[in-house]
Protein backbone atom coordinates (compact mmCIF):
# COMPACT_ATOMS: atom_id res chain seq x y z
CA UNK A 1 0.00 0.00 0.00
CA UNK A 2 1.26 3.66 -0.60
CA UNK A 3 3.10 5.41 1.84
CA UNK A 4 3.08 9.11 2.61
CA UNK A 5 3.83 11.73 -0.20
CA UNK A 6 4.57 8.17 -2.76
CA UNK A 7 1.70 8.87 -5.05
CA UNK A 8 2.18 11.87 -8.17
CA UNK A 9 -0.11 13.85 -8.83
CA UNK A 10 0.18 14.80 -13.02
CA UNK A 11 -1.47 17.66 -14.56
CA UNK A 12 -0.33 16.46 -18.42
CA UNK A 13 -1.38 13.69 -20.44
CA UNK A 14 0.12 12.86 -23.82
CA UNK A 15 -2.94 14.77 -25.76
CA UNK A 16 -2.18 18.23 -23.61
CA UNK A 17 1.55 17.80 -24.75
CA UNK A 18 0.62 17.75 -28.02
CA UNK A 19 -2.07 20.22 -27.35
CA UNK A 20 0.41 22.83 -25.65
CA UNK A 21 2.94 21.96 -28.84
CA UNK A 22 -0.06 22.81 -32.00
CA UNK A 23 -0.89 25.76 -29.91
CA UNK A 24 2.49 26.85 -29.81
CA UNK A 25 2.92 26.99 -32.92
CA UNK A 26 0.00 28.53 -33.80
CA UNK A 27 0.89 31.67 -31.47
CA UNK A 28 4.22 31.77 -33.22
CA UNK A 29 2.64 31.93 -36.76
CA UNK A 30 0.10 34.59 -35.29
CA UNK A 31 2.56 36.79 -33.93
CA UNK A 32 4.80 36.75 -36.65
CA UNK A 33 1.11 37.43 -38.63
CA UNK A 34 2.53 40.98 -39.55
CA UNK A 35 5.30 39.77 -41.66
CA UNK A 36 3.06 36.82 -44.08
CA UNK A 37 -0.72 38.85 -43.92
CA UNK A 38 -1.69 41.84 -45.56
CA UNK A 39 -3.76 44.40 -43.61
CA UNK A 40 -7.02 42.70 -44.45
CA UNK A 41 -5.72 39.68 -42.73
CA UNK A 42 -4.33 41.38 -39.51
CA UNK A 43 -7.56 43.27 -39.05
CA UNK A 44 -9.44 39.60 -39.40
CA UNK A 45 -7.20 38.28 -36.90
CA UNK A 46 -7.43 40.93 -34.40
CA UNK A 47 -11.18 40.88 -34.53
CA UNK A 48 -10.62 36.56 -34.44
CA UNK A 49 -8.45 36.73 -31.14
CA UNK A 50 -11.07 39.32 -29.39
CA UNK A 51 -13.62 37.22 -29.86
CA UNK A 52 -11.83 34.39 -28.56
CA UNK A 53 -11.33 36.12 -25.20
CA UNK A 54 -15.06 37.35 -25.22
CA UNK A 55 -16.49 33.43 -25.63
CA UNK A 56 -13.80 31.98 -23.33
CA UNK A 57 -14.94 34.89 -20.56
CA UNK A 58 -18.55 34.10 -21.28
CA UNK A 59 -17.85 30.16 -21.17
CA UNK A 60 -15.97 30.81 -17.79
CA UNK A 61 -19.31 32.51 -16.51
CA UNK A 62 -22.23 30.31 -17.71
CA UNK A 63 -19.92 27.01 -18.80
CA UNK A 64 -18.10 26.88 -15.45
CA UNK A 65 -19.87 29.02 -12.75
CA UNK A 66 -23.41 28.44 -14.40
CA UNK A 67 -24.26 32.24 -14.49
CA UNK A 68 -26.07 31.89 -18.22
CA UNK A 69 -25.97 35.93 -18.26
CA UNK A 70 -27.12 37.43 -21.87
CA UNK A 71 -25.74 40.96 -21.04
CA UNK A 72 -22.11 41.23 -21.24
CA UNK A 73 -22.32 43.20 -23.51
CA UNK A 74 -23.00 45.71 -20.33
CA UNK A 75 -18.99 45.47 -19.65
CA UNK A 76 -18.12 45.20 -23.15
CA UNK A 77 -19.28 48.84 -24.14
CA UNK A 78 -18.75 49.56 -20.43
CA UNK A 79 -15.04 48.95 -21.37
CA UNK A 80 -15.44 50.61 -24.77
CA UNK A 81 -16.97 53.91 -22.96
CA UNK A 82 -14.50 53.98 -20.40
CA UNK A 83 -11.78 53.60 -22.92
CA UNK A 84 -13.35 56.93 -25.09
CA UNK A 85 -13.53 58.88 -21.89
CA UNK A 86 -10.41 58.01 -20.71
CA UNK A 87 -8.76 59.36 -23.57
CA UNK A 88 -11.07 61.79 -24.48
CA UNK A 89 -11.86 63.18 -21.30
CA UNK A 90 -8.68 62.66 -19.48
CA UNK A 91 -6.17 62.35 -21.53
CA UNK A 92 -4.73 58.82 -21.09
CA UNK A 93 -2.95 56.69 -23.14
CA UNK A 94 -5.51 54.10 -24.97
CA UNK A 95 -3.17 51.47 -24.33
CA UNK A 96 -3.51 52.73 -20.50
CA UNK A 97 -7.18 53.37 -20.75
CA UNK A 98 -7.46 49.11 -21.22
CA UNK A 99 -5.86 48.26 -18.51
CA UNK A 100 -7.31 50.58 -15.55
CA UNK A 101 -11.11 49.66 -17.77
CA UNK A 102 -10.56 46.18 -16.34
CA UNK A 103 -10.38 46.98 -12.62
CA UNK A 104 -13.25 49.88 -12.94
CA UNK A 105 -15.70 47.32 -14.62
CA UNK A 106 -14.93 44.75 -12.06
CA UNK A 107 -15.53 47.16 -9.49
CA UNK A 108 -18.99 48.39 -10.93
CA UNK A 109 -19.55 44.64 -11.23
CA UNK A 110 -19.95 44.04 -7.67
CA UNK A 111 -23.27 46.06 -7.43
CA UNK A 112 -24.79 44.91 -9.95
CA UNK A 113 -23.93 41.27 -8.97
CA UNK A 114 -25.83 42.13 -5.51
CA UNK A 115 -28.68 42.88 -7.74
CA UNK A 116 -28.91 40.29 -10.48
CA UNK A 117 -27.67 37.30 -7.86
CA UNK A 118 -30.68 37.60 -6.53
CA UNK A 119 -32.35 35.91 -9.37
CA UNK A 120 -31.78 32.83 -10.92
CA UNK A 121 -31.55 30.64 -13.81
CA UNK A 122 -33.86 32.37 -17.11
CA UNK A 123 -34.66 35.28 -14.53
CA UNK A 124 -30.57 35.82 -14.15
CA UNK A 125 -30.66 36.19 -18.00
CA UNK A 126 -32.73 38.33 -17.96
CA UNK A 127 -31.76 40.36 -15.40
CA UNK A 128 -28.33 40.38 -17.03
CA UNK A 129 -29.71 41.47 -19.81
CA UNK A 130 -31.84 44.52 -18.43
CA UNK A 131 -29.10 45.85 -16.69
CA UNK A 132 -27.10 46.00 -20.50
CA UNK A 133 -30.24 48.19 -21.57
CA UNK A 134 -29.72 50.22 -18.36
CA UNK A 135 -26.08 50.59 -18.84
CA UNK A 136 -26.84 51.70 -22.84
CA UNK A 137 -29.75 54.12 -21.55
CA UNK A 138 -27.31 55.96 -19.60
CA UNK A 139 -24.76 56.20 -22.28
CA UNK A 140 -26.89 57.65 -24.72
CA UNK A 141 -27.15 60.54 -21.76
CA UNK A 142 -23.41 61.38 -21.70
CA UNK A 143 -23.66 64.10 -23.92
CA UNK A 144 -19.79 64.53 -23.87
CA UNK A 145 -19.21 61.19 -25.64
CA UNK A 146 -21.95 61.94 -28.38
CA UNK A 147 -25.41 60.98 -26.67
CA UNK A 148 -27.05 59.00 -28.88
CA UNK A 149 -24.97 59.01 -31.97
CA UNK A 150 -21.76 58.07 -30.64
CA UNK A 151 -17.83 59.55 -30.87
CA UNK A 152 -14.85 59.06 -32.10
CA UNK A 153 -12.02 58.98 -31.29
CA UNK A 154 -9.60 62.23 -31.81
CA UNK A 155 -7.02 61.52 -34.36
CA UNK A 156 -4.62 63.41 -32.24
CA UNK A 157 -5.23 60.34 -29.59
CA UNK A 158 -4.44 57.94 -32.49
CA UNK A 159 -1.65 59.46 -33.90
CA UNK A 160 -0.03 59.83 -30.33
CA UNK A 161 0.24 55.80 -29.90
CA UNK A 162 2.15 55.28 -33.80
CA UNK A 163 3.52 57.67 -35.98
CA UNK A 164 2.68 55.71 -39.21
CA UNK A 165 -0.52 53.76 -39.72
CA UNK A 166 1.46 50.47 -40.78
CA UNK A 167 3.04 50.49 -37.06
CA UNK A 168 -0.70 51.73 -35.64
CA UNK A 169 -2.38 48.65 -36.98
CA UNK A 170 0.99 45.87 -35.90
CA UNK A 171 0.87 47.44 -32.25
CA UNK A 172 -3.27 46.97 -32.31
CA UNK A 173 -3.05 43.17 -33.79
CA UNK A 174 -0.40 42.18 -31.08
CA UNK A 175 -1.88 44.08 -28.58
CA UNK A 176 -5.12 42.50 -29.32
CA UNK A 177 -3.37 39.03 -29.76
CA UNK A 178 -1.85 39.84 -26.20
CA UNK A 179 -4.60 40.66 -24.79
CA UNK A 180 -6.74 37.47 -25.60
CA UNK A 181 -3.37 35.25 -24.85
CA UNK A 182 -3.48 36.94 -21.01
CA UNK A 183 -7.42 36.48 -20.78
CA UNK A 184 -6.88 32.45 -21.79
CA UNK A 185 -3.45 32.48 -19.86
CA UNK A 186 -5.62 33.50 -16.79
CA UNK A 187 -8.46 30.73 -17.43
CA UNK A 188 -6.34 28.58 -17.21
CA UNK A 189 -4.47 29.76 -14.46
CA UNK A 190 -7.40 30.11 -12.51
CA UNK A 191 -9.04 26.13 -13.68
CA UNK A 192 -6.06 24.51 -12.24
CA UNK A 193 -5.80 26.63 -9.38
CA UNK A 194 -7.44 25.34 -5.77
CA UNK A 195 -10.46 27.68 -7.20
CA UNK A 196 -10.69 25.82 -10.33
CA UNK A 197 -11.10 22.66 -8.86
CA UNK A 198 -13.94 24.28 -7.37
CA UNK A 199 -15.66 25.57 -10.35
CA UNK A 200 -15.54 22.95 -12.37
CA UNK A 201 -16.96 21.08 -9.12
CA UNK A 202 -19.85 23.52 -9.66
CA UNK A 203 -20.06 23.41 -13.31
CA UNK A 204 -20.62 19.50 -13.15
CA UNK A 205 -23.06 19.22 -9.62
CA UNK A 206 -23.93 22.55 -7.81
CA UNK A 207 -25.81 20.28 -5.22
CA UNK A 208 -22.64 18.07 -4.80
CA UNK A 209 -20.47 20.73 -4.65
CA UNK A 210 -21.88 22.40 -1.98
CA UNK A 211 -22.39 19.31 0.03
CA UNK A 212 -18.87 19.27 0.11
CA UNK A 213 -17.79 22.39 1.36
CA UNK A 214 -17.46 24.37 -1.30
CA UNK A 215 -19.11 27.92 -1.44
CA UNK A 216 -20.60 27.98 -4.16
CA UNK A 217 -22.27 31.62 -4.02
CA UNK A 218 -18.69 33.33 -3.12
CA UNK A 219 -16.78 31.47 -6.27
CA UNK A 220 -19.71 32.31 -8.30
CA UNK A 221 -19.32 36.31 -7.71
CA UNK A 222 -15.37 36.07 -7.98
CA UNK A 223 -15.89 34.59 -11.36
CA UNK A 224 -18.64 37.26 -12.15
CA UNK A 225 -15.85 39.86 -11.05
CA UNK A 226 -13.02 38.38 -12.58
CA UNK A 227 -15.28 38.18 -15.94
CA UNK A 228 -16.47 41.86 -16.02
CA UNK A 229 -12.98 42.93 -15.15
CA UNK A 230 -11.63 41.04 -18.50
CA UNK A 231 -14.59 41.17 -20.86
CA UNK A 232 -14.22 44.93 -20.27
CA UNK A 233 -10.58 44.87 -21.04
CA UNK A 234 -11.93 43.13 -24.17
CA UNK A 235 -14.43 45.54 -25.07
CA UNK A 236 -12.15 48.38 -24.63
CA UNK A 237 -9.49 47.13 -26.90
CA UNK A 238 -12.64 46.06 -29.40
CA UNK A 239 -13.74 50.22 -29.91
CA UNK A 240 -9.93 51.38 -29.86
CA UNK A 241 -9.76 48.89 -33.18
CA UNK A 242 -13.28 51.11 -34.44
CA UNK A 243 -12.30 54.23 -33.50
CA UNK A 244 -15.78 55.24 -33.28
CA UNK A 245 -18.29 54.35 -30.44
CA UNK A 246 -21.97 54.33 -30.00
CA UNK A 247 -24.24 53.18 -27.33
CA UNK A 248 -26.16 50.38 -29.71
CA UNK A 249 -22.38 49.34 -30.79
CA UNK A 250 -21.26 49.29 -27.77
CA UNK A 251 -23.81 48.03 -25.84
CA UNK A 252 -25.10 45.17 -28.74
CA UNK A 253 -26.68 41.95 -27.63
CA UNK A 254 -26.31 40.55 -31.21
CA UNK A 255 -22.73 40.79 -31.33
CA UNK A 256 -21.28 40.78 -27.90
CA UNK A 257 -23.55 37.45 -26.56
CA UNK A 258 -25.65 36.09 -29.31
CA UNK A 259 -22.36 35.35 -31.19
CA UNK A 260 -20.59 34.82 -28.30
CA UNK A 261 -23.17 32.17 -27.08
CA UNK A 262 -22.98 30.74 -30.68
CA UNK A 263 -19.74 30.48 -30.54
CA UNK A 264 -19.22 28.78 -27.42
CA UNK A 265 -22.57 26.12 -27.93
CA UNK A 266 -20.89 25.08 -30.98
CA UNK A 267 -17.64 24.78 -29.75
CA UNK A 268 -18.27 22.83 -26.69
CA UNK A 269 -19.23 24.94 -23.61
CA UNK A 270 -17.69 24.15 -20.17
CA UNK A 271 -14.62 23.22 -21.63
CA UNK A 272 -11.90 25.85 -22.18
CA UNK A 273 -11.07 24.25 -25.71
CA UNK A 274 -14.75 25.18 -26.89
CA UNK A 275 -14.93 28.74 -27.53
CA UNK A 276 -11.40 28.62 -29.56
CA UNK A 277 -12.73 25.99 -32.01
CA UNK A 278 -16.15 28.09 -31.88
CA UNK A 279 -15.02 31.10 -33.09
CA UNK A 280 -12.52 29.30 -35.92
CA UNK A 281 -15.74 27.78 -37.09
CA UNK A 282 -17.96 31.08 -36.66
CA UNK A 283 -15.22 33.08 -38.27
CA UNK A 284 -14.88 30.44 -41.43
CA UNK A 285 -18.62 30.57 -41.76
CA UNK A 286 -18.98 34.11 -41.50
CA UNK A 287 -16.14 34.94 -44.35
CA UNK A 288 -17.46 32.11 -46.64
CA UNK A 289 -21.46 32.78 -45.84
CA UNK A 290 -21.49 36.80 -44.93
CA UNK A 291 -22.03 37.29 -48.70
CA UNK A 292 -25.65 35.29 -48.48
CA UNK A 293 -27.04 38.06 -46.58
CA UNK A 294 -30.17 37.22 -44.14
CA UNK A 295 -29.78 33.41 -45.41
CA UNK A 296 -26.29 33.27 -43.69
CA UNK A 297 -27.93 33.95 -40.48
CA UNK A 298 -30.34 31.24 -41.40
CA UNK A 299 -27.54 28.80 -41.53
CA UNK A 300 -25.91 29.76 -38.91
CA UNK A 301 -29.49 28.84 -36.46
CA UNK A 302 -29.58 25.76 -38.19
CA UNK A 303 -25.98 24.85 -37.75
CA UNK A 304 -26.73 26.04 -33.71
CA UNK A 305 -29.60 23.69 -33.75
CA UNK A 306 -27.74 20.66 -35.05
CA UNK A 307 -25.16 21.22 -32.90
CA UNK A 308 -27.04 21.53 -30.14
CA UNK A 309 -29.25 18.47 -31.09
CA UNK A 310 -26.62 15.75 -31.94
CA UNK A 311 -23.06 17.17 -29.97
CA UNK A 312 -25.12 19.29 -27.17
CA UNK A 313 -21.34 19.24 -25.46
CA UNK A 314 -20.28 21.46 -28.37
CA UNK A 315 -17.77 19.94 -30.98
CA UNK A 316 -14.98 19.92 -28.89
CA UNK A 317 -16.80 17.49 -26.24
CA UNK A 318 -18.18 15.02 -28.76
CA UNK A 319 -14.40 14.37 -29.20
CA UNK A 320 -12.98 14.97 -26.02
CA UNK A 321 -15.84 12.67 -24.52
CA UNK A 322 -14.95 10.16 -27.13
CA UNK A 323 -11.04 10.05 -26.82
CA UNK A 324 -10.16 11.37 -23.60
CA UNK A 325 -8.62 14.15 -25.14
CA UNK A 326 -7.23 17.28 -23.39
CA UNK A 327 -5.63 20.49 -25.28
CA UNK A 328 -4.49 21.85 -21.96
CA UNK A 329 -3.32 20.41 -19.20
CA UNK A 330 -5.90 20.86 -16.69
CA UNK A 331 -6.48 17.27 -15.02
CA UNK A 332 -5.35 15.81 -11.78
CA UNK A 333 -3.91 12.92 -13.15
CA UNK A 334 -2.82 10.47 -10.49
CA UNK A 335 -0.25 8.17 -10.65
CA UNK A 336 -0.09 5.25 -7.90
CA UNK A 337 3.56 4.79 -6.16
CA UNK A 338 3.06 0.94 -7.05
CA UNK A 339 3.23 1.28 -10.62
CA UNK A 340 -0.31 0.20 -10.95
CA UNK A 341 -2.46 1.73 -13.63
CA UNK A 342 -5.42 3.61 -12.57
CA UNK A 343 -7.66 3.65 -15.47
CA UNK A 344 -5.49 5.69 -17.43
CA UNK A 345 -8.01 7.76 -19.68
CA UNK B 1 -22.41 15.71 27.15
CA UNK B 2 -24.19 17.38 23.86
CA UNK B 3 -25.62 15.34 21.44
CA UNK B 4 -23.54 15.35 18.14
CA UNK B 5 -26.34 16.37 16.30
CA UNK B 6 -29.59 16.74 17.37
CA UNK B 7 -33.07 17.89 15.15
CA UNK B 8 -35.64 19.66 17.51
CA UNK B 9 -39.14 19.79 16.76
CA UNK B 10 -38.60 19.84 12.72
CA UNK B 11 -41.24 20.61 10.72
CA UNK B 12 -41.56 20.53 6.53
CA UNK B 13 -44.64 20.27 4.46
CA UNK B 14 -44.72 20.63 0.74
CA UNK B 15 -47.77 21.71 -0.30
CA UNK B 16 -50.35 19.60 1.46
CA UNK B 17 -47.80 16.72 2.06
CA UNK B 18 -46.59 16.56 5.26
CA UNK B 19 -43.01 15.22 5.02
CA UNK B 20 -41.72 16.31 8.77
CA UNK B 21 -44.31 16.56 11.71
CA UNK B 22 -42.51 17.69 14.57
CA UNK B 23 -39.32 15.61 14.40
CA UNK B 24 -37.02 15.01 17.51
CA UNK B 25 -34.08 13.16 17.08
CA UNK B 26 -30.64 13.36 19.15
CA UNK B 27 -27.57 11.37 18.38
CA UNK B 28 -24.50 10.86 20.90
CA UNK B 29 -21.23 10.85 19.67
CA UNK B 30 -20.18 7.27 18.30
CA UNK B 31 -23.60 5.92 17.77
CA UNK B 32 -25.27 4.35 14.67
CA UNK B 33 -28.58 4.83 13.62
CA UNK B 34 -30.00 3.60 10.81
CA UNK B 35 -33.76 4.77 9.83
CA UNK B 36 -36.49 2.65 7.76
CA UNK B 37 -39.86 3.75 6.45
CA UNK B 38 -42.04 3.23 3.20
CA UNK B 39 -41.08 5.62 0.36
CA UNK B 40 -42.46 9.20 0.77
CA UNK B 41 -42.62 8.89 4.30
CA UNK B 42 -39.74 12.18 4.42
CA UNK B 43 -36.13 10.25 5.27
CA UNK B 44 -34.41 11.41 2.49
CA UNK B 45 -36.22 15.39 3.48
CA UNK B 46 -34.91 14.29 6.92
CA UNK B 47 -31.14 14.39 5.52
CA UNK B 48 -31.67 17.69 3.45
CA UNK B 49 -32.54 19.74 6.64
CA UNK B 50 -29.91 18.38 8.03
CA UNK B 51 -27.31 19.02 5.69
CA UNK B 52 -28.78 22.38 4.42
CA UNK B 53 -30.23 21.76 1.11
CA UNK B 54 -33.49 21.68 2.65
CA UNK B 55 -35.05 24.63 5.28
CA UNK B 56 -37.66 23.54 7.70
CA UNK B 57 -40.33 25.21 8.48
CA UNK B 58 -39.66 25.39 12.06
CA UNK B 59 -37.62 23.60 14.55
CA UNK B 60 -33.90 23.89 14.99
CA UNK B 61 -30.80 22.40 14.29
CA UNK B 62 -27.80 21.35 16.45
CA UNK B 63 -24.33 20.20 15.93
CA UNK B 64 -22.49 19.42 18.75
CA UNK B 65 -24.25 22.25 20.53
CA UNK B 66 -24.14 24.81 17.86
CA UNK B 67 -27.26 26.06 16.00
CA UNK B 68 -27.04 25.07 12.51
CA UNK B 69 -30.40 25.95 11.70
CA UNK B 70 -29.15 28.94 9.53
CA UNK B 71 -25.78 27.60 8.09
CA UNK B 72 -25.54 27.04 4.03
CA UNK B 73 -24.36 23.09 3.58
CA UNK B 74 -20.78 23.84 3.14
CA UNK B 75 -20.62 25.62 6.23
CA UNK B 76 -21.85 21.87 7.83
CA UNK B 77 -19.68 19.93 5.87
CA UNK B 78 -16.82 21.91 7.00
CA UNK B 79 -17.83 21.30 10.48
CA UNK B 80 -17.76 17.28 10.16
CA UNK B 81 -21.48 16.67 8.64
CA UNK B 82 -21.22 14.70 5.84
CA UNK B 83 -23.52 12.79 3.38
CA UNK B 84 -24.00 10.51 0.41
CA UNK B 85 -26.80 11.09 -2.07
CA UNK B 86 -29.25 8.47 -2.92
CA UNK B 87 -29.24 9.29 -6.26
CA UNK B 88 -25.39 9.42 -6.52
CA UNK B 89 -24.19 12.96 -7.49
CA UNK B 90 -20.79 12.56 -9.07
CA UNK B 91 -18.75 15.53 -10.77
CA UNK B 92 -19.06 13.65 -13.77
CA UNK B 93 -16.73 15.75 -15.78
CA UNK B 94 -13.80 14.99 -13.35
CA UNK B 95 -12.27 12.13 -12.94
CA UNK B 96 -12.49 9.60 -9.83
CA UNK B 97 -9.56 11.21 -8.05
CA UNK B 98 -10.58 14.52 -8.95
CA UNK B 99 -14.07 14.03 -7.42
CA UNK B 100 -12.75 12.56 -3.98
CA UNK B 101 -9.77 15.59 -4.23
CA UNK B 102 -12.90 18.16 -4.21
CA UNK B 103 -14.64 16.79 -1.15
CA UNK B 104 -10.81 16.35 0.61
CA UNK B 105 -9.44 20.15 0.37
CA UNK B 106 -13.19 21.87 0.40
CA UNK B 107 -14.99 19.71 3.20
CA UNK B 108 -11.97 19.72 5.35
CA UNK B 109 -10.22 23.33 4.21
CA UNK B 110 -7.15 21.88 3.26
CA UNK B 111 -4.57 22.64 0.43
CA UNK B 112 -5.30 20.63 -2.58
CA UNK B 113 -1.48 19.45 -2.33
CA UNK B 114 -1.79 18.25 1.05
CA UNK B 115 -5.01 15.74 0.21
CA UNK B 116 -3.58 14.02 -2.67
CA UNK B 117 -2.32 10.87 -0.70
CA UNK B 118 -5.17 10.90 1.66
CA UNK B 119 -6.94 10.26 -0.76
CA UNK B 120 -5.40 7.95 -3.34
CA UNK B 121 -5.99 5.74 0.15
CA UNK B 122 -9.61 6.63 0.54
CA UNK B 123 -10.03 5.16 -3.24
CA UNK B 124 -7.83 2.21 -2.32
CA UNK B 125 -10.00 1.55 0.73
CA UNK B 126 -13.60 2.09 -1.02
CA UNK B 127 -12.36 -0.17 -3.97
CA UNK B 128 -11.75 2.65 -6.60
CA UNK B 129 -8.05 2.46 -7.13
CA UNK B 130 -8.20 0.88 -10.39
CA UNK B 131 -10.66 3.59 -11.92
CA UNK B 132 -8.60 6.50 -10.40
CA UNK B 133 -8.27 8.41 -13.79
CA UNK B 134 -11.68 7.90 -15.25
CA UNK B 135 -14.10 10.31 -15.56
CA UNK B 136 -17.03 9.39 -12.89
CA UNK B 137 -19.61 10.16 -15.71
CA UNK B 138 -19.06 6.81 -17.24
CA UNK B 139 -18.71 4.51 -14.15
CA UNK B 140 -21.15 1.70 -13.25
CA UNK B 141 -23.93 2.05 -10.72
CA UNK B 142 -22.14 0.64 -8.36
CA UNK B 143 -19.08 2.35 -8.72
CA UNK B 144 -21.25 5.46 -8.24
CA UNK B 145 -21.81 4.69 -4.74
CA UNK B 146 -18.70 4.04 -3.53
CA UNK B 147 -17.91 7.49 -5.02
CA UNK B 148 -20.57 8.68 -3.22
CA UNK B 149 -19.10 6.79 0.03
CA UNK B 150 -15.58 7.65 -0.61
CA UNK B 151 -16.50 11.43 -0.68
CA UNK B 152 -18.43 11.54 2.29
CA UNK B 153 -15.71 9.88 3.65
CA UNK B 154 -13.25 12.59 2.24
CA UNK B 155 -14.22 15.07 4.50
CA UNK B 156 -13.23 13.87 7.14
CA UNK B 157 -16.78 13.58 8.90
CA UNK B 158 -17.79 13.12 12.74
CA UNK B 159 -21.37 12.51 11.28
CA UNK B 160 -22.01 10.82 8.29
CA UNK B 161 -25.27 10.00 6.98
CA UNK B 162 -25.51 7.77 3.99
CA UNK B 163 -28.54 7.25 2.08
CA UNK B 164 -29.22 4.13 0.58
CA UNK B 165 -26.15 2.98 -0.46
CA UNK B 166 -26.66 -0.46 -0.14
CA UNK B 167 -29.23 -0.69 -2.45
CA UNK B 168 -28.78 -2.82 -5.74
CA UNK B 169 -25.99 -4.62 -4.48
CA UNK B 170 -24.96 -8.21 -4.15
CA UNK B 171 -24.63 -10.12 -1.37
CA UNK B 172 -21.05 -10.08 -1.49
CA UNK B 173 -20.69 -6.09 -2.35
CA UNK B 174 -22.84 -6.15 0.73
CA UNK B 175 -20.46 -7.64 3.09
CA UNK B 176 -17.44 -5.66 1.69
CA UNK B 177 -19.85 -2.16 2.08
CA UNK B 178 -21.38 -3.42 5.85
CA UNK B 179 -17.09 -4.04 6.82
CA UNK B 180 -16.39 -0.51 5.29
CA UNK B 181 -19.02 1.12 7.04
CA UNK B 182 -18.19 -0.81 10.43
CA UNK B 183 -14.66 -0.25 9.77
CA UNK B 184 -15.43 3.85 9.75
CA UNK B 185 -17.54 3.42 12.81
CA UNK B 186 -14.54 1.93 14.66
CA UNK B 187 -12.81 5.77 13.97
CA UNK B 188 -15.57 7.18 16.07
CA UNK B 189 -17.75 8.69 13.11
CA UNK B 190 -21.56 8.71 14.04
CA UNK B 191 -23.28 7.14 11.45
CA UNK B 192 -26.89 7.37 10.30
CA UNK B 193 -28.17 5.39 7.55
CA UNK B 194 -30.94 5.25 5.66
CA UNK B 195 -31.62 1.71 4.13
CA UNK B 196 -34.31 -0.61 2.83
CA UNK B 197 -32.01 -3.34 2.73
CA UNK B 198 -32.86 -4.49 6.11
CA UNK B 199 -30.39 -7.07 7.20
CA UNK B 200 -27.46 -4.35 6.23
CA UNK B 201 -28.42 -2.20 8.71
CA UNK B 202 -29.06 -4.78 11.31
CA UNK B 203 -25.56 -6.09 10.74
CA UNK B 204 -24.48 -2.25 11.41
CA UNK B 205 -26.71 0.00 13.26
CA UNK B 206 -27.52 0.00 17.34
CA UNK B 207 -30.35 1.51 17.25
CA UNK B 208 -33.17 1.66 14.72
CA UNK B 209 -36.06 4.48 14.30
CA UNK B 210 -38.88 4.15 11.66
CA UNK B 211 -40.21 6.95 9.84
CA UNK B 212 -43.60 7.07 8.75
CA UNK B 213 -45.78 10.18 8.14
CA UNK B 214 -43.25 12.80 8.59
CA UNK B 215 -42.70 11.31 12.36
CA UNK B 216 -41.05 8.27 14.53
CA UNK B 217 -43.58 5.62 14.86
CA UNK B 218 -41.04 3.30 16.52
CA UNK B 219 -37.18 3.41 17.82
CA UNK B 220 -35.01 1.32 20.06
CA UNK B 221 -33.28 -1.78 19.97
CA UNK B 222 -33.29 -3.18 16.64
CA UNK B 223 -34.15 -6.41 16.12
CA UNK B 224 -36.83 -5.46 18.65
CA UNK B 225 -38.23 -2.69 16.68
CA UNK B 226 -38.21 -4.79 13.38
CA UNK B 227 -40.49 -7.40 14.83
CA UNK B 228 -42.72 -4.90 16.17
CA UNK B 229 -46.19 -3.99 15.30
CA UNK B 230 -45.86 -0.69 14.26
CA UNK B 231 -43.37 -2.09 11.59
CA UNK B 232 -45.61 -5.06 10.90
CA UNK B 233 -48.51 -2.27 9.79
CA UNK B 234 -47.14 0.17 7.52
CA UNK B 235 -44.80 -2.24 5.82
CA UNK B 236 -47.57 -5.46 5.48
CA UNK B 237 -50.86 -3.56 6.13
CA UNK B 238 -51.34 -5.71 8.90
CA UNK B 239 -53.79 -4.34 12.15
CA UNK B 240 -51.45 -3.22 15.21
CA UNK B 241 -54.39 -3.65 17.42
CA UNK B 242 -55.24 -6.98 15.63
Amino acid sequence: MSEQGRNRVEHATRSSRIGVGIIGIVLLVLVLAPFWGDRQMLRLLAELSTFVALASLWNLLAGYAGLVSVGQQAFVGLGGYLLFAMVILGGVHPIAAIFIAGPIAAAVSIPVAALTFRLRGAYFAIGTWVVAEVFRLLASQVSVLGGGSGISLPAAAVIAMAPTRQAREFEIYWLALALTVLVLAAIVTLLRSRHGLALTAIRDNELAAQSNGIGVTRVKLIVYVLTAFGTAMIGALIFLMKLRISPDTAFSVNDWTAFVIFITVIGGIGRIEGPIIGTIIFFLMRQTLSDLGSLYLLIMGAVAIVVMLWAPKGLWGLIADRYGWQALPLQRHLVFDDARRAGDT
Amino acid sequence: MAPILALENISKRFGAVVVADGIDLSLNEGEALGIIGPNGAGKTTLFGMATGTVTPDAGRVLFDGNDITRLAPEGRCRLGLARSFQIPQPFSGMTVFENVVVAAAFGNNEREAAVYDRCAKLLERCGLAEKANKRAGGLTLLDRKRLELARALATKPRVLLLDEVAGGLTEHECATLIALIKDVRAEGVTIVWIEHVVHALLATVDRLAVLHGGRFIASGDPHKVIRSAEVAEIYMGIDADA
